[in-house]
């Protein structure tokens, strides 16, 4: 490939690199994610920029994905926000991979903000999410690898006065044989910044890849996050920082109509009260402070445009909704006719409730306002391309006046990129006030647990309608689906986008391309309104879509009589890898031999699902115990991926089994409700998270590939909790069709 | 003031009474390795040993830890640190590792007591500690793999 029109590609929103085509031709695949290249404006850059640079003493440029140190360290640049999923060690890794370097040398960091040099291909700015950090790294940073590597070859060669050509590189050395001259990147590292970036770099054939696809790399962050050391955002301290809470309103919609801030100031520590527009900040010397402050602020709010249903209401009136036909998702043959001449029609009602991300680490930035008229942040940062821009507009300076110094983040889920930016846009509301009142300070603005759990920012309450009908051999020939839910994306940039003709492609992704081979298929969405805020979370609507489609698929093959596994095969001709994943999944687990016996009283049965999301394609197999008393054990879970090449094979285990997990945990007993408008959790007590007691053993089994890398952070969140509930199908005879699974008593 | 024992120093912090022990090691005496997650004693990343005892920071009392001795884990040492640290890495266990300070701080509590123990000893230990990540897998693992370090 050539380099300089890499760069090109990469820059320009005119020029689409291949990987930014495939993605738009996996539209709801990549979930929200494509549309930001069209939605927003993107800075136009110079293609000089972007290439493998390779810094010494020698070189002042700015930096781009590699540098590297006399003291033979190898950093590279990271663009994405590693929030867990491992991203910092598998961007290392696809470097050091062309490189040639030795593992021990690798450190990661996270890259500035800058969409020009870090844009995300498939948003077209800087930003991490849709599981797509490893697909639209892989070319970009093979080639600066390469061409990293080509520079160290180029010094030597000509250092040592001797052809490129006869140069080898391993482990961080480079040698040439016949002179017996070799040295360490280290020592080659300011000569090699002054050679030219090539124009054409050699990527290496996989088969002789020797860190891409290791299981024994570890984690670049498994000390620093064992010993205390690792820098969260919530660790930041500045000095002279205040930390401010807000109160914002109790339900969705409300504002602020007055504010008693006498007892709230008269709480040691405290040092200011400022409205701002989502309510109103205490500022305080220390986090306890604040939060004593705002305990003893007396705030009367505007509820008059406020929510104030509650969740059965809202339930009733979407379950009235998906009776009635909705804006057109998915056609395909004519179910109408179908239906006439079916000999078995199943119709079933799943309803999926409001769920808060709450990633362990709390919501929290830090910001101050700099000389410039602009503002520098820490922050578990991830979707620069956007807060940038807005803070810029609540300031009134320049996107790139605003510099993000991006840290660890403990956990997001969705939650910490938003359209709105919504928690730094508010961190900068705070210094703007407080500058423009008393001067300026570094402000921490935090979110407690309460503020998160009652915050908004949900997956949305779904309502899925389905009527299938079967022939005499079982067959499926009819598929209706009406899904009934809000959308996040309405009146966001990316709304234009993304929601055509009344049908928002993250409400249905999953349904509306469902893999299953149904000749007559009809998918319809109703798109409902309400001031609660909701939001992408961990595999966007595949949390909904795949639980739906493969919960009512076990109703299906139970009433045809079929074997879930073989049911399933036959509707996927033509869809080699999903098959691939079930036929692996359902041969690790078992699936043919009988399950060993529970003790007297209990029942024990498996429950399998398949799915596709974000380009990466998981079958689970769950083992699931019914106790005497009804309730139920998760026991084991298999899974298989299909994730193309597998870069970190370690890493992408660990991504699965913690899917699954997200995935069971929250079927079995989360649920946001609302009563008259009011949140009725508050915290872990009343949204109760998954604990160690409720993980089962989890297997996963990587399907080897040859394909370009996929995502594997959100994809093991879709099948696990159908899995579970197909397994209790199986054992009692009874669909879990409303989440969660404690809304039946089984848990 | 008052004067608490952190890692073997003494210090004197000047805070109110009810300022909980989790806000006097982060935001006094920048001590962040432990971990707040909910404030209220149910998910465990604020755990430290008072005493040795694993305790959610969260919930007690500034005053309350006076005179005591509070390990936190900067400040952890010994055999079954120095196992659950190394199992921890052996076995890549973290994610996002924002509970992973609250984790060892339990484990390596379990571990000083009880050398082997067995799944249910090992969740009635960390069943306090959420992970929202879920690596429980793992966690469950590299305490099962500490503790063989520490019997042989
Ligand atoms: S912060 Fe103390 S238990 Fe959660
Ligand atoms: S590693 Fe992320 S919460 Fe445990």
């Amino acid at each position: 490939m050539h380099l300089p029109m890499l760069l090109r590609q990469a820059a320009a929103t005119t020029v689409e690199p291949p990987s930014r085509r495939q993605f738009l031709k996996g539209a709801a695949g990549a979930g929200g994610a494509l549309v930001l290249a069209a939605a927003l404006p993107v800075p136009a850059r110079a293609a000089e920029g972007a290439a493998a640079r390779i810094m010494g003493p020698a070189d002042p440029r700015p930096l781009a994905f590699v540098r590297i140190a006399p003291d033979n360290t190898v950093t590279v640049l990271v663009k994405h926000l590693d929030k867990g999923q491992g991203i910092m060690t598998g961007l290392t890794t696809i470097v050091a991979e062309e490189l040639d370097a030795d593992w021990g040398q690798m450190r990661g960091e996270f890259a500035p903000a800058d969409s020009a040099l870090y844009a995300n291909h498939a948003f077209g700015i800087q930003g991490t999410g849709g599981s797509t950090a490893v697909t639209n790294s892989w070319d970009e940073l093979r080639m600066a690898g390469a061409a990293a590597r080509a520079m160290l070859v180029a010094a030597a060669a000509a250092q040592w006065g001797v052809p490129a050509a006869e140069i080898t590189v391993a482990k961080g050395v480079v040698s040439h044989a016949r002179s017996g001259k070799s040295a360490p990147f280290g020592a080659l590292a300011e000569a090699a910044s002054r050679q030219p970036v090539p124009a054409k770099v050699t990527l290496k054939d996989p088969a002789t890849f020797t860190l891409i696809g290791n299981p024994s790399l570890h984690r670049l962050d498994h000390v620093s996050k064992t010993n205390g050391t690792a820098i969260f955002a919530l660790d930041i301290r500045r000095p002279g920082q205040l930390t401010a809470v807000v109160a914002r309103p109790p339900r969705f919609g409300g504002t602020v109509a007055g504010v008693d801030d006498k007892a709230a100031r008269a709480v040691p520590g405290v040092v200011d009260i400022l409205q701002i527009p989502t309510g109103v900040a205490v500022l305080a010397r220390n986090s306890w402070a604040a939060m004593k402050g705002r305990e003893a602020l007396a705030v009367t709010w505007d509820e008059s445009k406020a929510e104030k249903r509650g969740t059965e209401q809202m339930l009733a009136d979407y379950r009235a909704l998906a009776r009635k036909p909705g804006a057109k998702a998915a056609r395909k043959g004519d179910t109408a006719k179908a239906f006439a001449g079916v000999a078995k029609v199943l119709e079933a009602e799943y309803s999926f409730p409001f769920l808060a991300h709450a990633p362990m680490e709390p919501l929290n930035a830090t910001v101050e306002l700099t000389a410039d008229g602009g503002a520098e942040f820490w922050a578990g940062s991830q979707f620069q391309g956007i807060e940038q821009p807005t803070v810029a507009a609540i300031l009134g300076c320049k996107p790139e006046q605003v510099r993000i110094n991006t840290v660890w983040a403990g956990g997001s889920f969705g939650r910490r990129a938003t359209p709105t930016a919504d928690y730094m846009a508010e961190a900068a509301h705070i210094a703007k006030a407080y500058a423009a009142k008393s001067g300026k300070a570094p402000i921490h603005v935090v979110w407690t647990r309460e503020d998160d759990i009652k915050g908004g920012m949900y997956r949305p309450l779904f309502v899925h309608r389905f009527k299938a009908g079967l022939d005499k051999g079982g067959n499926l020939v009819a598929w209706e689906q009406t899904i009934v839910g809000q959308s996040f994306m309405a009146g966001t940039p990316f709304e234009a986008v993304m929601v055509k003709d009344g049908v928002d492609a993250t409400a249905v992704e999953g349904a509306s391309d469902m893999a299953y081979a149904v000749p007559n298929l009809a998918v319809d969405l109703h798109v409902v309104k309400s001031p609660v805020t909701t939001l992408w979370w961990r595999s966007v609507g595949h949390t909904h879509t795949a639980y739906a489609k493969e919960a009512f698929l076990d109703e299906l093959a139970a009433a045809a009589g079929k074997d879930p596994v073989q049911f399933r095969l036959a509707l996927l001709t033509g869809h080699p890898r999903l098959q691939g994943a079930l036929r692996l999944a359902a041969d690790k687990a078992g699936w043919d031999k009988p399950l060993p016996p529970g003790a007297k009283g209990e029942t024990r049965a498996r429950g399998v699902a398949v799915h596709e999301s974000f380009g990466s394609f998981v079958a689970h197999v769950a083992e699931v115990t019914v106790r005497a008393d009804g309730r139920i054990k998760v026991d084991r879970v298999v899974c298989a991926v299909d994730c193309g090449v597998a870069v970190n094979p370690d890493v992408i285990k660990a991504q699965i089994e913690g899917g699954t997990g997200w995935g069971i945990g929250h079927a079995l007993r989360n649920a946001i409700t609302l009563t008259d408008g009011l949140v009725d959790q508050a915290n872990f007590d009343g949204y109760e998270p998954m604990r160690m007691s409720d993980m089962p053993a989890v297997e996963v089994h990587i399907v080897p590939s040859s394909e370009r890398p996929t995502g594997v952070g959100e994809p093991g969140v879709p099948t696990a909790a159908p899995a579970v509930a197909n397994a209790v199908l199986k054992a009692t005879g009874k669909p879990l069709r409303d989440l969660p699974f404690s809304k039946a008593g089984i848990v | 003031m008052i004067r608490l024992t952190i890692n073997g120093q003494e210090r004197e912090v000047d805070v109110p009474a009810d300022m909980p022990l989790l806000w006097v090691l982060r935001d006094e005496l920048n001590l962040t390795g432990t971990k707040f997650g909910c404030g209220i004693a149910a998910c465990g990343a604020c755990t430290v040993h008072v005493d040795g005892v694993p305790t959610r920071s969260c919930q007690l009392p500034a005053e309350a830890a006076a005179g005591m001795h509070v390990t936190t884990i900067e400040g952890i040492q010994g055999k079954a640190a120095a196992a659950v640290q190394k199992a921890w890495q052996d076995l890549d266990v973290v994610q996002c590792g924002y509970c992973q300070s609250g984790q060892i701080m339990s484990a390596v509590a379990l571990l000083t007591e009880n050398q082997d123990p067995d799944d249910a000893a090992i969740e009635a230990a960390m069943d306090g500690n959420v992970c929202r990540c879920a690596t429980y897998v793992r966690i469950k693992a590299a305490v099962k793999h500490a503790a063989k370090t520490m019997r042989a």
